[in-house]
């Protein structure tokens, strides 16, 4: 695997994704400046680590959505290469359109950290079968936002990749840290559902001394998946 | 040319700052409140010659970048 990380201003979680995807993918690292507008030509990941690109400003994720190496990324997802966005990642691939819907301020108006369960809902190269996942959020905007028919299309396309719920893998009330709409945590898009966004970080639950490793489990997968004839 | 572009959130999407601003103001003694709702305000000026032409911009950077369709609505004001 060679993995090209996008850090734009603002981003924070870009050493802990460079080191799962190390530790539990073995792969290749190359950093790529927001500014740059091409990937290295053998990359087959792609990643949007968490963080606050621009400060925030304007929307969470909105300004990165204009920034020259998007549009390189835009290509490599259509495409169908692997994409992951994690956090603030989600919310730059929900402002530039790759994923449906919008990412809001959490319903009850606090940043959130914490570990947390989501279970798998629908197969794709990040979620190959169904399991109930300890994962941490860290974040204030996460609470997603669909209309009625985006969100029947999701569930129809099964584009639904995790569901916040508790540790049974039930979903309710309680078990929503933001109160997203049906629970969405994470989203595939693209072509072969080759594009992934999730609000809890997966990257900082891969090795035994962060508490669990459940989140390696996503990792290992995209790693599969690629190996796949 | 001066214009205004007014940036708010759908009536049916919840406002969670506009509520504990809500509640914030009462804590201060502001009676009567029923509900604040938050949004945002740009000034631009922008070079152009014809009003209309200068509306079609705004309104192309109103909903490619300064408003999110899925959440929000958004209304131009032309000021000078």
């Amino acid at each position: 695997m060679h993995a090209a990380i996008v850090p734009f201003p603002g981003t924070n979680a870009e050493e802990e994704m460079i080191a799962a995807l190390r530790f539990v993918c073995g792969a290749k690292i190359t950093r790529v400046a927001h500014t740059e507008r091409e990937l290295p030509i053998d990359v087959d990941f792609v990643a949007l680590p968490g963080g606050f690109s621009y400060g925030d400003y304007l929307r969470a994720g909105a300004i990165a959505k204009t920034a020259p190496i998007l549009e390189a990324v835009r290509t490599f997802a259509n495409r169908g290469g692997l994409v992951l966005g994690v956090c603030n990642g989600f919310q730059i691939l929900v402002e530039a359109s790759l994923l449906p819907g919008a990412l809001l301020r959490n319903d009850h108006g606090r940043f959130d950290c914490r570990d947390i369960f989501v279970r798998t809902e629908h197969r794709g190269p990040f979620s190959p079968e169904a399991r109930v996942l300890r994962l941490p959020i860290a974040h204030g905007e996460g609470r997603f936002h669909a209309d009625d028919e985006t969100m029947k299309r999701l569930e129809g396309e099964g584009r639904i990749a995790f569901r916040y719920a508790d540790a049974a893998g039930e979903t309710s009330r309680n078990a929503n840290p933001n109160g997203s709409r049906e629970a969405i945590a994470g989203l595939y898009g693209g072509p072969k559902k080759n594009i992934l966004g999730l609000m809890p970080h997966p990257e900082r639950m891969t090795e035994p001394h962060h508490g669990g490793t459940d989140g390696a489990l996503l990792f290992r997968a995209a790693l599969d998946s690629l190996k796949a004839p | 040319m001066r214009a205004t572009i007014f940036v708010r959130l759908k009536r049916d999407v919840l406002d969670p700052e506009g509520d504990a601003i809500a509640e914030a103001l009462a804590r201060t003694g502001a009676s009567g409140i029923e509900s604040v709702r938050v949004g945002k305000v740009f000034e631009i000026e922008v070079a152009g010659r014809t009003r209309q032409g200068v509306v079609r911009e705004l309104e192309k950077m109103a909903q490619e970048l300064l408003a999110n369709p899925v959440t929000e609505d958004f209304e131009i004001r032309i000021d000078d």
